[in-house]
């Protein structure tokens, strides 16, 4: 099946989906990520905190996004809202949908990272006389955030693949220059499999990065 | 001084501490022992508000605290009491994340608004007294037991508490550790500092015990000085100041 004419469009259609994955994909999860990330601190921080009127709203945002496909996100937020008056370019679009997705799943994993904190290291805290912020800003944040490293790149990287689905609302993402390459061509093993050689570049890249964190964070040692 | 008065506390049903009156002599050591589920370390966790009494008065050297059923004390009450108390924990509890020197420094920069520089020469000072200044830039994991509850001694010292709270201090170490540990709070001892130990080493409690406070359910069923709770004539007591000789 790898005949010359399908090397030479697997050849001349790297860069036409490399392209895209670094004007698309990589910014569109590195914003996503970024927004997610606050979102999903502010979320666990009110969570573990137990604010009177926010914790059930918070509670409330994790169950609705983790019950529903993301898929479905995307299509609400782009094809829905419109219906209702609200009209959004479809890569802002994308950056919520993705943004409220991954707020949610981290904000359970910088949950149990804060609830995994000794007790015994808080009460230390409380014994100097630290209040209750100290012991949070001072103690308790710093050492979930070394628990979190391993289980947000996760996140992270499944984030990276989950873009793929914003070619379903027109964002010419990767996958969806694939798609069109692949239609033209009539190749769609080849193109497929290329693209999917790309997400696993940046996927190891990225899992590289996340070895380098450990390190640095003396993760190993635990 | 801290005085204890009419102090109770319940958890749900359970009675753990049966207004338990109290004088802690300032300067002295005080020894607290008693069978398991006693209250011991309820009651020494009552001295600094890890845990709150549900009702009764505790007072150290004019710092006067209430309690009373459905009344929650002012947080910022409760902080200005833990600041004069030190705490040792059985378990060390060192943070995990901060070199030896950090956590000596911890209270005095974060709490007592110190400055850094400040901090860090009396912490080494600490360091010195419980003889472990070559491990200022370890982290706790790298120390041994015996090593991290020295650390956990400085970091309470850093304080300046008016009263030292050790919750059997050495009962998580091996016996080779628990000698430098108590090498430790002897020398405290004879420093006379306020101290108030739960423990059950009789020996220790014999040897450093200005007054051996004897709890059984909740209740203080005997103080006094070693010599007087063993010739109480209180069976009950005799027989368990022999088994743990």
């Amino acid at each position: 099946m790898f005949n010359e004419r399908v090397l030479n469009i697997l050849q001349e259609s790297f860069f036409k989906i490399l392209i895209p994955g670094i004007t698309y994909t990589i910014p569109l999860t590195l914003v996503s990520f970024a927004f997610g990330l606050l979102l999903a601190i502010t979320v666990a921080l009110i969570q573990v905190s137990n604010v009177r009127v926010l914790t059930p709203i918070v509670k409330f945002y994790v169950w609705v996004i983790r019950g529903t496909p993301l898929l479905v996100q995307i299509f609400i937020i782009f094809y829905g809202l419109p219906s209702a008056g609200i009209v959004l370019n479809a890569l802002l679009a994308a950056v919520i949908a993705f943004s409220l997705n991954v707020g949610a799943y981290a904000s359970e994993t910088l949950r149990a990272a804060i609830l995994s904190v000794p007790l015994g290291q808080i009460e230390a805290g409380y014994s100097l006389g630290m209040n209750y912020f100290q012991v949070l800003h001072r103690i308790i944040l710093p050492q979930a955030f070394k628990v979190s490293v391993p289980p947000l790149f996760n996140s992270f990287i499944g984030l990276v693949k989950d873009t793929s689905l914003a070619a379903n609302i027109t964002v010419t993402e990767m996958f969806m220059v694939t798609q069109r390459i692949a239609a033209k061509t009539f190749e769609p093993l080849a193109l497929y499999c290329e693209v999917a050689v790309i997400y696993l570049l940046f996927c190891t890249v990225l899992s590289k990065i996340q070895h380098m964190a450990e390190k640095s964070l003396k993760l190993e040692q635990g | 001084m801290l005085q204890i008065r009419d102090l109770s506390k319940n958890y749900e049903d359970l009675k753990v501490l049966d207004q338990i009156n109290l004088d802690i002599e300032s300067n002295k050591t005080t020894v607290i022992i008693g069978p398991s589920g006693s209250g011991k370390t309820t009651l020494l966790r009552c001295l600094n508000l890890l845990a709150v009494p549900d009702i009764g008065e505790i007072d150290l050297n004019g710092i006067h605290l209430s309690f009373l059923v459905n009344q929650p004390i002012q947080k910022k009450r409760i902080l200005d009491f833990r600041k004069k108390t030190g705490m040792v924990f059985q378990s060390f509890n060192l943070f995990s994340h901060r070199t030896v020197i950090e956590n000596i420094i911890e209270g005095p920069v974060t709490v007592l608004k110190k400055k850094k520089s400040e901090a860090m020469e009396d912490g080494m000072a600490l360091l010195k007294k419980v003889g472990l200044e070559e491990k200022a830039n370890q982290y706790p994991r790298q120390l041994s037991g015996g090593q991290q509850q020295r650390v956990a001694i400085a970091r309470a010292l850093a304080m300046k508490p008016e009263v030292l709270l050790f919750d059997e201090p050495t009962s998580a170490l091996d016996p080779e550790l628990e000698i430098e540990v108590l090498e430790i709070i002897r020398k405290l001892a004879k420093e006379h500092y306020t101290i108030v130990i739960v423990t059950h080493k009789m020996g220790f409690a014999k040897e450093v015990g200005d007054k051996i406070i004897f709890l059984e359910n909740g209740k203080i069923l005997s103080q006094g000085s070693y010599s007087e709770l063993y010739n109480s004539g209180n069976e009950r007591i005799s027989r368990f100041l022999n088994t743990l000789q």
